[in-house]
């Protein structure tokens, strides 16, 4: 039996019906450029939230107050809320750190809340971070205009400020607001300086643009909050990030009680939310993938329209001398090549998919999921086809060839 | 009185052959104790009325379909009971059919037709076409070969299938109502065809109910009611 002819044989019976095929690898196309784009949209997602992990900082390690905020590590506003009233975390701990000194190379309190901002053109809810000058070198946040603020500014609870990039454009539009003032919980701050913009901040967490940096003595003395919402450390280097941790632990524990704060590292949360967006990617790929199964039912369905169209044909080949396999494969092939066509189709649409909708989101298209795909509509076309292909071979030749 | 037959073996050979169809509770008998030989270069015509199952024997011998009782040999093989693979290698090494219908495939070119049997066997490709083009050309398609079946009268068309009949050299040609499709004309045609078959030695059977195509064979057998009721040289 010559494959070659065969698989010839497939391509003219396909060209034949273009439309017909066309349509029926419609549901293979949709299928794989489905799966693809999805996967992309996972794979862009996750590159997308690494690299706002290295826009963080690095090697930052996190000690937050309690136990149940571990995973979210102080980025989620609910467990800043919860901290604010729980956390045993306190400037202590802030000084015994700071004197450790190596592998722990800065150390930065945060005491977060919730304020209202005022201007002369507004107010707007925000979200004030109360630090010291660390911070802005540990969160790597830069001052864009005017300056982030300073020890000085720290020890004389100044009232000073430095804005997001977003209240400079909601509060001060048109005008510059170093040196202009606004109001926290109708406290007036003198604005020193704006940040450096962070991010487009469509994705989850509270909207760092939005934040208003103020000195944490000014915080406790003006606007009385008091608990530390979570303090950040950073190590000297990436490999003594584990031994940062258990020196934080150990200094930790001469004041605090072990379930009374938790010490992570960025690598912990980025591997969690890892996971979760991979499961996420899994998910959107398997719900895609039902649509290629819906386009293997096409392929069969047409499979088996073209076997009893072609019943004289089958019953013609069989007296010629096929055998019952030689007509199996003959179908199967067919069959294989509608669906693995219509793989090519909808891989190439769902690259340039991908690529197109990179302007709007993070699309990354994977070499792995292109390669899934195409194995996953060449095997369609084998599953799908093989119930039309063996009802083919198992034709009668007299009854084929009596059939008009 | 026909091509000298050669006495030693038949190319087929049938004994005792039946057929029988059960539908519902009733049992019907399409052919009853039919055993024939056809031997190499005859050329016999097998007529009957429609429903005598001159068909059915034509599949028995043809090995499209399978007797109930009855033994049978193509070319010295046993043929009595085959499997369906089986079945296929020998039609294909040893068999032509010529039908009634040409059963050409569509858009598909004259040439490709005829090489469509040999998909199915082992021999080089090259061999096979400079074979088809010749059997076209001796058929007057040579300037044809690339043409489809719609592009081709009907007579051309049974020629084609007459080409496709030859590929393999077969043992014994099948020629279901040959010209049963055609006009005058076209008819004769394939009828001095199948006449120039013979004078190559070619074993040819034609099943007919058409008197005239009948009277070109040597030798006729008749049947009714799934019997032979005469087999006689002319």
């Amino acid at each position: 039996m010559n494959y070659a002819v065969l698989t010839k044989s497939a391509l003219i019976s396909i060209l034949r019906n273009k439309l017909r095929s066309f349509l029926t690898t419609l549901g293979v196309i949709i299928g794989v450029l489905s799966v693809i784009l999805l996967t992309s949209i996972g794979n862009g997602l996750t590159v997308f939230v690494e690299e706002q992990f290295e826009n963080l900082g690095s090697n930052l390690l996190i000690i937050s107050p309690g136990e149940i905020v571990s995973e979210e590590g102080g980025f989620n506003p609910d467990a800043a809320a919860l901290s604010l009233t729980t956390s045993k975390l306190s400037e202590k701990d802030v000084d015994n750190l700071k004197r450790a000194g190596y592998p722990l190379s800065a150390v930065a309190p945060v005491i977060e809340g919730s304020i209202d901002i005022r201007t002369e053109q507004g107010k707007r809810k925000g979200y004030s971070l109360a630090t010291t000058p660390d911070y802005s070198v540990l969160r790597n946040t830069k001052a864009v205009s005017g300056r982030f603020f300073s020890d000085s500014d720290v020890t004389g609870n100044r009232k000073v400020a430095v804005i997001g990039n977003k209240i400079k454009e909601k509060l001060f539009a048109g005008v510059d607001p170093v040196g202009a003032s606004l109001t926290i919980n109708r406290v007036r701050f003198e604005v020193i300086g704006v940040a450096e913009k962070k991010s487009s901040g469509s994705f989850g967490g509270p909207d760092i643009d939005s934040t208003v940096y103020i000195p944490i003595s000014t915080a406790r003395s003006a606007l009385s909050q008091d608990k530390v919402s979570y303090i950040l450390v950073q190590a000297a280097d990436k490999t003594s990030i584990e031994r940062g941790k258990e020196r934080i632990k150990e200094i930790m524990s001469k004041r605090l009680q072990e379930e009374d704060f938790s010490v992570t590292d960025q690598s912990e949360i980025l591997k969690t939310i890892q996971t979760i967006l991979s499961t996420l990617t899994v998910g959107l790929a398997g719900i895609a993938a039902i649509s290629l199964v819906v386009g293997g039912i096409g392929i069969m369905n047409i499979m088996l329209v073209a076997v009893s169209e072609r019943t004289r044909e089958i019953g013609l080949r069989k007296a010629l001398g096929a055998t019952p396999n030689n007509i199996l494969v003959q179908f199967l092939i067919e069959a294989v090549v509608l669906s693995t066509l219509g793989g090519i189709i909808g891989i190439i649409l769902g690259i340039l998919g991908a690529t197109a909708i990179t302007a709007f989101f993070p699309a990354t298209p994977a070499l792995n999921s292109i390669l899934l795909a195409f194995g996953v509509s060449f095997t369609t076309g084998v599953i799908f086809g093989v119930f039309p292909a063996r009802k083919a071979a198992s034709l009668s030749p007299i009854e084929a060839l009596r059939y008009e | 009185m026909s091509n000298k037959p050669t006495k030693k073996t038949p190319v087929l050979s049938l004994k005792n052959i039946t057929k029988d169809y059960v539908m519902g509770d009733e049992t019907l008998h399409i052919l009853k104790n039919i055993s024939l030989n056809i031997y190499a270069g005859e050329l016999v015509s097998i007529v009957g009325p429609s429903g005598s199952g001159k068909s059915t024997l034509l599949h028995i011998m043809g090995l499209l379909d399978r007797q109930t009782s009855g033994e049978l040999f193509l070319a010295g093989e046993d043929a009595t009971s085959l499997t369906e693979d089986k079945a296929a290698k020998l039609r294909n090494r040893y068999i032509g059919f010529i039908f009634q219908q040409f059963n050409l495939l569509n858009r598909t070119s004259a040439l490709e037709n005829v090489l469509l049997p040999t998909l199915y066997n082992d021999t080089p490709d090259e061999e096979e076409r400079v074979k088809a083009v010749k059997l076209l050309t001796d058929l007057g398609l040579g300037e044809r070969i690339h043409n489809k079946p719609n592009q081709l009268s009907g007579g051309q068309q049974q020629r084609v299938a007459i080409a496709r009949a030859l590929i393999n050299d077969p043992k014994i040609i099948f020629a279901d109502e040959p010209t049963g499709n055609l006009d005058q004309k076209n008819g004769h045609e394939v009828l001095s065809i199948i006449k120039d078959l013979h004078k190559q030695g070619r074993t040819i059977v034609i099943v007919t109910h058409d008197m005239e195509l009948a009277s070109v064979a040597k030798r006729r057998i008749r049947i009714l009611d799934g019997q032979i009721v005469e087999d006689k040289q002319l």
